[in-house]
C-alpha cells in the first residue's frame, strides 16, 4: 500500500478499517545471502539500501527486541552536516542529501524538518573557529552563514543574550540542518526494506557467529541457526558483545548519554540551538516538549540511565543560556548506550573474517548518520569496496594513526 | 553514584576522574611492538556487567583507585588503591 492523499481520503471514508501492517512478521528462513544483526536505524537502512541500490533482497534483519527499540527510538533527533575533518565532512554531507530526499524515497512521513541549526559563539576566538568551520562546510558543498549578534537576537529572542559571563556574540547558522521524527525513520526504512523482500525478524537474539576456515558461515539465534554468506554487525552500544562472538576486540567503550524532555509548551524555539560555552543543546518537538541534552556521564555503562551530576550540569548550562527554561517542568529523561571510539568517529569496515562486516562506533552522533551509514555499509557488503564518503571509517585507523579526531582532544577513550 | 575512597571515605562521584578499564594499569614496555601499544590504548573488553576500572580521586587525595563496578547496574562493590 502506498501512502498518498487519495488513500487517506479513501480510508477516512471507510472507517480507517483498511490500513495494513507496515511490514510482515516472517519466520526466519534457513539461509540468507546477507544477515544484518541489529534492527535499529542503521541496520534497517542497510537492509533497505541493499535491496534498493544493489538488488540484494535475500536479506534478514535480526533484532533481539523490537524494531527501532534502541537508540534510534531514543535520541534528540538532530540532523546536520557541519563537520570539518576529511572523512566526516563528506560522509555527513552525503547523509544529509539522503535525508532531504528520504520521505519521497520511502513514501513515509519522517517529519523531516530543516528548521536550521544555530551553533552559538561567545568569544572572539570561538567566532574565528566557527568562521573556519563554516568555510569548511561551504567547501564541502553544504550551507553555512556566520550571523552577528543582532541577527541571533532577532531569530532567538528567548536567550539571555547579555549574560555577563557568556554573552551571545553570534552564531554559525546551518539552514539545512534540523530534526526528524526518529521512530518514523526506523519504521520508514523497515517498511521500505520489507516491501523489497527483506525479512525483518524481531525477538530473535543472535547468540553465536559461525566461522569456518576464516569465513563467516551464519549465526546461531534464539530462533535457531541461520546460514548466511555475509553477516553485518550493526549493534551500536552492544557492538563489543556481538563482535566478541566472532573473537574480535573492538576499539569501543560503551558510555551513557542522557537527554531530557519537558512538558509540552507553546512554540518557543523553531530551530536547533547549541550553547557554545557549556554542554547543552535544545530543540522543540512537534508535540511542544523542549528536547535537550548535554555530554556523556563519562564512565562505561550499560545501565541505560545516568546519574545526577550530569543532569545537574545540563540544567545549569540550560539556565545560563535561557533562564526561562527554569519555568518548564522536566517530564522525563533517559540514558542511551553510546558506542564510543577513541577518536570519536565511527567504523564502517570489513573485518579479518571473510564476509563479516562492522558498522559501529557512532558515539553520540548516530541518528543523523542513519541513511548515510546504511547506504555506505550496503555498498561495502554488496561490492566489497568502500563507499567513497565512508572510506576513512576504518577499523585499523587507531593502529595506523589515520585518526578522525573531530574534537582534536586525542585518541583515548575517556576524551570524547 | 558515590565511591568510597580507601583514604578519604565515602565521596560524591563529582570528586573523581574516570580513566577507563583497569587494563590501563598493564602498561606495555616502552619498546613493546606497536600491536601491544594499539591493544593497550584502544581495544577494550567493554563488559556488560562486573568490571574493574580506574578512577582518580582528583578533587580529594589524588590517589588512583581500582574500582570493582557493575556497568549494568552502577553498583560499586570494591574500591582499592591501584598498584
Amino acid at each position: 500500500m502506498r501512502f498518498n492523499l487519495l488513500e487517506i481520503v479513501r480510508q477516512g471514508l471507510s472507517g480507517n478499517a483498511g490500513w495494513q501492517p507496515h511490514w510482515r512478521a516472517p519466520d526466519p528462513k534457513p539461509e540468507y545471502d546477507v544477515v544484518i544483526v541489529g534492527g535499529g536505524g542503521h541496520g534497517l537502512a542497510t537492509a533497505y539500501y541493499l535491496a534498493k541500490e544493489h538488488g540484494i533482497t535475500n536479506v534478514a534483519v535480526l533484532e533481539k527486541g523490537y524494531l527501532g527499540g534502541g537508540n534510534v527510538g531514543r535520541n534528540t533527533t538532530i540532523v546536520r552536516a557541519n563537520y570539518g575533518l576529511p572523512g566526516n565532512s563528506e560522509f555527513y554531507s552525503h547523509s544529509l542529501k539522503l535525508w532531504e530526499g528520504l520521505e519521497q524515497d520511502l513514501n513515509y512521513n519522517a517529519m523531516m524538518s530543516q528548521r536550521g541549526v544555530y551553533n552559538l559563539y561567545h568569544s572572539d576566538g570561538q567566532r574565528d573557529a566557527y568562521a573556519r568551520r563554516g568555510n569548511q562546510m561551504i567547501s564541502q558543498g553544504d550551507d553555512a552563514q556566520l550571523l552577528d549578534r543582532a541577527a541571533v537576537r532577532r531569530h532567538l529572542p528567548c536567550l539571555d543574550h547579555d549574560n555577563a559571563r557568556f554573552p551571545v556574540l553570534g552564531a554559525l547558522y546551518h539552514p539545512r540542518g534540523g530534526t526528524a521524527r526518529h521512530d518514523a525513520v526506523a519504521w520508514g526504512f523497515a517498511r521500505g526494506a520489507d516491501q523489497r523482500g527483506v525479512d525483518l525478524i524481531q525477538n530473535c537474539e543472535v547468540t553465536g557467529i559461525d566461522i569456518d576456515g576464516g569465513r563467516v558461515r551464519g549465526v546461531q539465534t534464539s530462533r535457531g541457526a541461520i546460514r548466511a554468506r555475509k553477516v553485518a554487525l550493526v549493534t551500536a552500544g552492544r557492538s563489543s558483545q556481538t563482535a566478541a562472538m566472532a573473537g574480535l576486540r573492538l576499539p569501543i567503550e560503551s558510555h551513557v548519554l542522557q537527554a531530557f524532555v519537558t512538558e509540552g509548551l507553546k512554540p518557543l524555539i523553531d530551530s536547533v540551538v547549541t550553547f557554545g560555552m557549556g554542554h547543552f543543546y535544545i530543540s522543540q518537538s512537534d508535540k511542544g516538549g523542549l528536547v535537550f541534552g548535554g555530554d556523556l556521564d563519562f564512565y562505561a555503562s550499560y545501565a541505560a540511565r545516568g546519574n545526577l551530576p550530569m543532569a545537574e550540569h545540563v540544567m545549569e548550562a540550560g539556565m545560563a543560556l535561557m533562564p526561562m527554561i527554569g519555568q518548564a517542568k522536566v517530564l522525563r529523561s533517559w540514558g542511551g548506550i553510546m558506542d564510543m571510539t577513541p577518536d570519536g568517529s565511527p567504523i564502517i569496515d570489513k573485518t579479518d573474517i571473510g564476509g563479516l562486516y562492522l558498522d559501529c562506533g557512532w558515539c553520540y552522533g548516530g541518528f543523523k548518520a542513519v541513511p548515510g551509514s546504511g547506504f555506505s555499509l550496503a555498498h561495502l557488503i554488496a561490492t566489497d569496496t568502500h563507499h567513497a564518503p565512508a572510506a576513512r571509517f576504518r577499523l585499523d585507523r587507531f593502529a595506523t594513526g589515520a585518526l578522525i579526531d573531530e574534537e582534536a582532544t586525542g585518541s583515548q577513550h575517556n576524551l570524547h | 553514584m558515590r565511591l568510597t575512597c580507601p583514604l578519604c571515605g565515602d565521596r560524591d562521584r563529582r570528586e573523581f576522574y574516570y580513566m577507563g578499564h583497569a587494563t590501563y594499569l598493564d602498561r606495555p614496555a616502552a619498546d613493546a611492538p606497536a600491536e601491544a601499544w594499539d591493544a593497550y590504548l584502544h581495544l577494550r573488553e567493554n563488559p556488560c556487567g562486573p568490571t574493574h576500572d580506574l578512577w582518580q580521586h582528583e578533587a580529594g587525595c589524588g590517589a588512583w583507585l581500582r574500582v570493582t563496578r557493575d556497568t549494568a547496574t552502577h553498583e560499586i562493590t570494591a574500591v582499592e588503591l591501584a598498584r
